[in-house]
């Protein structure tokens, strides 16, 4: 859909949470919500980052690492993209404790959920970088540039606009998978939902509130890389054959 | 720290409810392709109802599948539908990927060249005979692949229906934790076997796409 569309429907369900949080219906549940969404954007925004992390990380070792740490990458890129993120999510809250390692809820979301989205980001981190013509790369090396310069300097910046695309997905993958964690006790939106149509069996005001909410958080992701990638590819056009 | 013998005494346990995950994806995403087909067909049909359904494909895409499972679960019977868990949770899936095939189809069907449907005029067929015959024969193969993707992404969310309680994998695999107190291996085997399962549909993917490149190459 287009910018415009998007921000209308972005308008149209910020409008719709602003009346029912002063209809009389939906009120008593706004405010547990709202608390509830804090939490599910901690959660994404902290994973975010770690998963960009691991992402860089992961695709630069399987590139130009030494053979173990490829190995290692693989291995990383390969279970968690093999396995379901709530397994995951399972196996770090239930089964690390046997092993001696007992994490926080939150930190286990933000940990298994990060890995989880940084494993596929991986893939879109080495897409992006292997789509770079070969030309740059010699051009990098006749200009006497070091790998790594080449790298940060040429390949990367370059790599970077062909990637805002995928991550937005992978942003908003996350953003949706953070509904997860309410199964490990943590009391995030989805959680929030729930306990609260346990309590009152109001199943379609608090749910169609809760998706409201998220349908927000994902639309202001969309919108936001869709600007990040129009200014990301403002002049990059020049010179290049169309 | 691993029990050997108790990991091999659940492991009947852990196939069965392999089969009901495996039901759950197989019917589920049969519901995701036709529901792709019908929403992106509807999606061509017209500015307005293109808008519409774009509008509810970007909806269902932007708010997560556990959140659906509940809302299709819990609000059906208020409508007097009572559902079974099992059902409930197929049909989101359905509902949630088929929103996501919808997306793929376009591609497809996007990549039949103008001159296709000219013909199909100049030949007088009909709209329907123009569908069924000329432009899905075409459209359909190069997204194999695609659709193949979505596949093993229904796959792996396939757990969530242990939110509401659906026999598979995960709810088993939880039960026995909570029984025994011993979740490493249930776990961990789970874990496994979604690994097992992942990687070999992936190979049979890229065996199908290979299948389909010679063909249509020919």
């Amino acid at each position: 859909m287009g910018l415009y569309s998007l921000s209308a429907m972005l308008l149209a369900a910020v409008v719709a949470i602003a009346i029912m949080a002063v209809s009389e219906t939906f009120a008593i549940f706004v405010p547990g919500l709202l608390q509830g969404a804090w939490l599910t954007l901690q959660i994404a925004l902290l994973g975010c980052v770690l998963a960009v992390t691991m992402a860089v990380l992961a695709a630069l070792a399987r590139l130009y690492g030494p053979l173990p740490l490829r190995w290692l990458a693989n291995t990383y890129v390969e279970v968690f993209r093999g396995t379901s993120a709530l397994v995951q999510l399972f196996w770090l809250f239930f089964v690390l404790p046997h092993f001696g390692l007992t994490l926080e809820p939150f930190t286990v979301a933000v940990v298994g959920l990060g890995l989880n989205v940084g494993a596929y980001g991986a893939e879109v981190v080495r897409g992006a970088i292997l789509g770079i013509v070969p030309g740059q790369w010699e051009a990098t090396v006749a200009l006497n540039m070091t790998r790594w310069q080449a790298l940060r300097r040429v390949i990367l910046p370059q790599a970077f606009v062909a990637m805002i695309p995928p991550w937005g997905n992978l942003f908003i993958e996350l953003l949706k998978s953070t509904a997860l964690v309410s199964l490990i006790t943590l009391g995030d939106l989805a959680f929030r939902a729930q306990q609260m149509n346990q309590t009152t069996m109001k199943t379609i005001p608090i749910f169609t509130l809760v998706l409201l909410m998220y349908l927000v958080m994902s639309l202001a992701i969309t919108i936001c890389m869709r600007l990040l990638e129009r200014r990301a590819t403002r002049g990059l056009a020049r010179g290049r054959s169309a | 720290m691993w029990d050997w013998e108790y990991a091999i005494s659940i492991m009947p346990a852990l196939g069965k409810a392999a089969l009901v995950t495996i039901q759950a994806t197989g019917i589920g995403f049969l519901l995701a392709l036709v529901l792709g087909l019908i929403l992106a067909l509807l999606r061509m049909s017209g500015p307005r109802m293109g808008w519409a359904v774009s509008a509810l494909i970007e909806f269902i895409r932007s708010t997560p599948l556990l959140i659906q499972i509940f809302f299709l679960y819990f609000v059906f019977p208020s409508f007097g539908i009572v559902l079974d868990a099992f059902t409930a949770g197929v049909i989101a899936l359905g509902l949630h990927y088929g929103c996501y095939c919808a997306e793929v189809y376009r591609a497809g069907l996007e990549a039949v060249p103008r001159g296709q449907w000219e013909a199909s005029i100049a030949l007088n067929l009909g709209t329907y005979a123009t569908f069924k015959d000329v432009i899905l024969p075409q459209a359909i193969p190069p997204i194999v692949p695609a659709l193949g993707n979505y596949l093993v992404a229904l796959f792996k969310e396939t757990p969530l229906l242990s939110a509401i309680a659906v026999l598979e994998l995960m709810q088993t695999a939880k039960m026995m934790g909570s029984e025994t107190f011993r979740y490493t291996e249930p776990m961990t085997l789970v874990g496994i076997i979604f690994l097992l399962m992942s990687l070999v549909s992936a190979a049979g993917i890229r065996w199908l796409e290979r299948r389909l490149n010679r063909r249509s190459a020919r």
